[in-house]
């Protein structure tokens, strides 16, 4: 432990503590602006200066030290302050009004905090043509006239993503950030992961704003609108309206969507369950009957499935062909669920609410997510796009009442809502697949995988008994982390080897899809903790845990599908993949 | 290193001690191969005279010499910095026995008289050389005060030997402070140059003795520590760096490897901008020959000491001299700086323990080793010991890089050393420490140079720019380009001075074109003070201080530009800023 005072307080704190840190122990919050609890600090900004020992230091990433005298606020510090937040702002521009961060923007925020009336020096914001907006990823924009180069995006593209795809470029007045050489967001490495997005303090990179599209559908008469929520949204929504992170919304999120006008309220869930169907089917065709390359990858994570076609195209072979759950709902809303109600699938239209920006990007990805004969999901809308919506509604989130999901496509088992965490496709294939092999069902106390949950690692490997035989698994989350299992994989292949693993689940983001890009804004492992949490809480509390338990998917078989990996699902809920350059021409 | 066996070491061992002979004994053969020559011509082909026409001055001493049929008797060489660049290419004749002659602004017309006048009759009688008056005119005194004042160290090779020779090196006392320090425990290596007050050169001031047991006392991480010499030199003006390098890169790396031993470290990296080739190629060269000697290795001259080194080219970024951005342009990142702590001797290069030197302060090591830490700090100020190497350019007669005892005047170095202005008209002040210094007045004649009197003035000592200006010069005008160059070099990483520079600079050429008000000049102090005190590195931390330091010796120059400047200040509610008050690493 470190003794330190920080205006006269005498603080107490482990060795390594950040001045910061320790002093939000003793109440006191040093403002900033580059500084993200989620990343190591950047260091850029200048505004959370303070006095060490005399001398003026970054408290954001300056480490504690004996004895160490700190002050946190004098007059010459907030003089400071109030100029670099000045000359910040002297090229930023004044959009705030129609900014799409205009209420989560930090930089407004801190300038309102330090009650800035007038920014004194001369407006040197370039011009739009200057510095245009770029909107070809048709998921994320970035507007580089509102960034304040803190270098988060930088930084979480680069290092916790790996995926390199935002660089900052030029120097002095003209950095800004970009792709390599200024090319244009959509035809560079960008995988929509949309973790920038997520980590922006400013209007700079956002979520592209569909939410327009979607209020013209519900308007018009002659639409059928089905909705549908991904797991990880009903445990994060709820903070757009004062709920902590990892309540669960489901009821009153079913409740709201039904009174913004959907027809139809489904759940994405549901396409997990059937998810689990065909790709536990899969795998136990490729690990039991050797049909086709082990480890088998899965792929319901858009993100992922981006990076490997531009990274890893040689790893083709191993992904699994199954759609992900939104599309599956899409799929079989235009087809199974229009048949049964009567409606031509030309006039229903099916909006999904997810955690992800890369969502936007998967439902144009090929022409198979067009396997109704149209386009199987129409809109892709983040968690912060429909909180946005409800509000604009007037909807009075935290007084609705709870309601149920409508039926065919509404039900899920708990193995379908712990998709929404790392480690929670795995288990859910894992509880199916058991059953499916062993002809039993895995005992209570046993469906819960310990070793591949959790935020610690980001590659998390066990070995599982299955019938007498070993299945060697592995669950990575953030992209980052992915290089190392990959290459372990190829390297095995290229030695002719046995693979290291049999089944490997990915997603892109930190945590799985509780941190994906689209959530609301702020997230930390303790936000992504208990987040994953309120979804486990789901799963325990869910009449079936097991996908294959649910009687709507029975039905489904029974109806439409006839069995996994039938020739109407190779159709409907199958894809493939094919490899991308980094840059396109 | 891959762990060799310990009959494997044994015998390494043994082969040092061997390579240890035979380059002391290069020393002895570069002695007898020079014995027999009657007289040398020196001949500076560093930047300055080189772009001046050097190169084929060489040429002709060379083909003058044949015809003259002399050439055996007479060693031509090819020397670094001679320091008056003003007057080269210069050209150094010894005859032995005889008082050497420098000759400036030698031509290949002159070189072909120097030869027929004054090379060939001397070697033919004894008596005495009568050259005409054309060759007398351009015969430079070595009585100037320009020579005379200087005490030189890290420059005493420079025009004097053959960079290229490691005999003639040897021969004059090289690596003998290496295998000195090799005798003895790295901490009593350690406390020699600590005791011997040696500071950072690079414009910081850090005592390099310090410095290195920092660096001692972090662990080696992977088997790994580093040493770098930072040869990013950048400031406008300042080319020492280059100058050592291309003239003695030898003492540069013993200077280097004496820090290594000392402090433990594995591996070092000469950080060289890429505009300096001629820096390069002797650096590249004086490492092939130290690999080739057993200099650099395994088991230098048969102890237990390991040592490689290597070259870096920086692309030529300012901010790439400021250390830690410096090591991100080595690891092949954007150069940008990073915070500190941790600091480089913690967590360096590649997250490896680190020591960054300027050249000029390895250049100093090994006289220190040597001679001893008594020798070294006898010379120079209460805190500012040795030597420094100025660059002495502007409106100065003597212009070039001269090496002066720490502490000598401002006065001794514009009038002295520089002979005065060279307009002949009044003195107005002299801009030290570069973009990052600030001006010293007329009025401040007195002062000694050294690192505190400087800070104290609202400059810094830099990497030893010196600027000399008459009363013709605008000090908004040098402000303005100081500033210029800083807002061109930032790196665009930290707001206050990446915008505060920009936006300072627009109210600078606002008051230049007599547009400016006493409400811009109070703007330019506020954006200023945020500037050194927000800014992460020592670039933008002092990229104010050329202003400041106008604004504060020069105010009524300012006055006379703006539209109300006869109108009475308002009154100052804010602290008068200080205009140097932040120690930087650069």
């Amino acid at each position: 432990m470190v003794k330190l005072t920080i205006d006269s307080q005498t603080v107490e704190v482990p060795a390594g503590t950040t001045i910061l840190d320790a002093a939000k122990s003793v109440q006191i919050k040093i403002p900033t602006l580059c500084h993200h609890p989620d990343l190591p600090p950047t260091a850029a900004c200048g505004i959370c200066i303070v006095k060490s020992n005399g001398r003026m230091v970054r408290s954001c990433c300056t480490p504690v030290a004996e004895g160490m005298e700190v002050i946190t606020r004098d007059p010459d510090i907030i003089e400071a302050r109030r100029t670099v937040l000045k000359l910040t702002l002297s090229k930023h521009p004044n959009e705030c009004l129609t900014c799409l961060k205009n209420d989560t923007c930090e930089l407004r925020k801190l300038s309102a905090d330090f009650g800035i009336r007038d920014t004194e020096f001369a407006d040197i914001t370039p011009t739009k043509e200057e510095l245009p907006v770029d909107d070809s990823t048709k998921s994320i924009v970035l507007d580089p006239r509102k960034c304040i180069l803190c270098g988060r995006c930088v930084e979480v593209c680069q290092n916790t993503q790996n995926v390199w795809a935002l660089s900052m470029l030029k120097r002095g007045i003209n950095t800004h950030i970009s792709p390599a050489a200024d090319e244009k967001l959509g035809n560079s490495p960008c995988i929509k992961c949309g973790q920038c997005t997520a980590h922006c303090p400013t209007g700079a990179l956002t979520e592209r704003d569909d939410t327009q599209y979607v209020w013209n559908m519900l308007q018009d008469k002659d639409k059928y609108c089905v909705v549908q929520i991904a797991p990880a949204v009903r445990v994060a929504i709820g903070e757009a309206f004062g709920y902590k992170p990892g309540e669960i919304t489901t009821g009153k999120l079913y409740a709201a969507l039904r009174r913004l006008g959907f027809n139809a309220v489904f759940d994405t869930n549901f396409g997990a369950d059937v998810t689990i169907m065909e790709e536990g089917t899969e795998f136990i065709e490729r690990f039991v009957n050797g049909k086709g390359v082990l480890p088998m990858i899965t792929s319901c994570c858009p993100a992922w499935v981006d990076y490997m076609e531009k990274y890893y195209s040689d790893m083709i072979p191993h992904f699994s062909s199954c759609k992900s759950p939104h599309e599956i709902v899409g799929a079989l809303s235009k087809t199974y669920y229009a048949d049964k109600i009567g409606v031509e699938a030309k006039n229903m239209r099916v909006i999904s609410i997810m955690p992800c920006t890369a969502k936007k990007f998967e439902i144009l990805r090929s022409e198979e997510m067009f396997s109704s004969g149209f386009q199987d999901v129409d809109v892709s809308l983040t968690t912060r796009e429909l909180a946005r919506m409800i509000k604009q509604a007037g909807i009075d989130f935290v007084n609705l009442p709870e309601e149920q999901a409508d039926s065919p496509l509404g039900s899920y088992t708990g193995a379908a809502t712990v998709f929404g965490f790392t480690g929670g496709v795995m288990e859910a294939a894992l509880r199916t697949v058991h059953a499916v092999v062993t002809g039993e069902e895995m005992p209570e106390d046993a469906l819960e995988i310990k070793p591949i949950l959790g935020l610690d690692k980001g590659i998390k490997e066990m070995t599982l008994n299955l019938a007498g035989k070993e299945v060697r698994i592995a669950v990575a989350h953030g992209i980052g982390h992915v290089q190392a299992l990959l290459e372990k994989v190829r390297e095995a292949e290229q030695k002719g080897e046995e693979p290291p693993y049999h089944f490997i689940e990915v997603m892109a983001c930190d945590g799985g899809c509780v941190g994906g890009g689209g959530q609301p804004l702020g997230v930390t492992d303790e936000i992504r903790q208990a987040r994953m949490a309120g979804l486990m809480q789901d799963d325990r509390g869910s009449k079936q845990r097991c996908s294959h338990q649910n009687p709507d998917v029975k039905k489904l078989y029974d109806e439409f599908l006839g069995k996994p990996l039938s020739e109407r699902s190779h159709h409907l809920l199958h894809t493939s993949y094919q490899p991308r350059p980094l840059y396109k021409k | 290193m891959v762990e060799l066996s310990q009959e494997q070491v044994e015998k390494l061992k043994a082969l040092g001690r061997t390579q240890k002979e035979t380059l002391l004994k290069l020393g002895d053969e570069f002695k007898e191969r020079v014995a027999h020559f009657k007289a040398s011509i020196y001949t500076c082909n560093a930047t300055s005279c080189h772009s001046g026409g050097a190169s084929s001055v060489i040429d002709t001493f060379k083909e003058a010499l044949k015809s003259a049929g002399i050439e055996a008797d007479v060693r031509m060489v090819c020397t670094g910095c001679m320091g008056l660049c003003a007057s080269g290419p210069l050209a150094r004749v010894e005859i032995k026995g005889q008082k050497p002659v420098l000759y400036q602004h030698v031509t290949p017309d002159m070189a072909r008289l120097i030869v027929a006048e004054h090379v060939a009759p001397a070697l033919k009688s004894e008596g005495e050389i009568n050259t005409s008056d054309y060759l007398k005119q351009q015969e430079l005194s070595l009585d100037l005060p320009f020579f005379q004042k200087q005490r030189k160290i890290v420059l005493r090779l420079l025009g004097h030997s053959d960079p290229e020779d490691l005999g003639e090196y040897i021969a004059n006392g090289g690596y003998q402070g290496l295998m000195k320090a090799l005798t003895m425990k790295p901490e009593e290596v350690l406390e020699v140059i600590k005791k011997s007050g040696l500071r950072g050169r690079g414009g910081g001031g850090f005592p390099t003795g310090v410095k290195w047991e920092m660096l001692a006392k972090s662990p080696l991480v992977d088997g790994e520590k580093f040493m770098i010499c930072n040869g990013d030199e950048g400031d406008p003006g300042a080319y020492m760096d280059s100058c050592i390098l291309g003239g003695g890169s030898h003492a540069v790396l013993e200077g280097m490897m004496i820090g290594a031993y000392a402090t433990g470290a594995t591996n070092g990296w000469f950080y060289i901008r890429a505009e300096y080739p001629l820096a390069i190629q002797r650096m590249e060269l004086a490492i092939k020959q130290a690999k080739r000697y057993g200099i650099l290795g395994r088991n230098i001259f048969g102890t237990d000491f390991n040592f490689m080194a290597d070259i870096r080219y920086g692309a030529g970024a300012f901010v790439c001299g400021e250390e830690t951005a410096l090591m991100s342009s080595v690891e092949g990142k954007r150069g940008t700086p990073r915070p500190r702590p941790p600091f480089p001797t913690q967590k360096g290069l590649f997250d490896k323990p680190t020591a960054i030197n300027n050249v000029e302060t390895l250049a100093n090591i090994a006289p220190i080793m040597v001679n001893g830490p008594e020798w070294f700090s006898e010379v120079g100020t209460e805190t500012s010991k040795g030597t420094k190497v100025f660059a002495i350019t502007g409106k100065v007669k003597h212009s070039g890089l001269v090496e002066v005892p720490m502490g000598t005047t401002v006065g001794e170095m514009v009038n002295d050393v520089g002979g005065g202005t060279s307009s002949g008209k009044p003195f107005k002040a002299v801009q030290t420490g570069g973009p990052s210094g600030g001006v010293i007045p007329a009025s401040e004649l007195h002062m000694p140079l050294c690192y505190e009197e400087l800070k104290k003035i609202g400059s810094m000592m830099g990497s030893g720019g010196m600027i000399i200006m008459d009363e013709d010069d605008s000090m908004v005008e040098i402000a303005k380009f100081y500033l210029g160059f800083t807002v061109d070099e930032s790196c665009g990483k930290c707001a206050p001075c990446r915008i505060g520079g920009y936006q300072m600079l627009q109210l600078m050429n606002k008051i230049a074109d007599g547009k400016g008000t006493k409400a811009d000049v109070a703007k330019i102090k506020e954006i200023g003070n945020a500037m050194q005190k927000a800014s992460l590195c020592g670039l933008g931390q002092t990229a104010p201080n050329p202003v400041l330091s106008t604004m504060k010796f020069f105010k009524e120059e300012y006055d006379a530009l703006l539209i109300d400047g006869n109108e009475p200040d308002a009154v100052e509610t804010e602290k008068e800023i200080n205009a140097c008050n932040i120690n930087t690493k650069r």
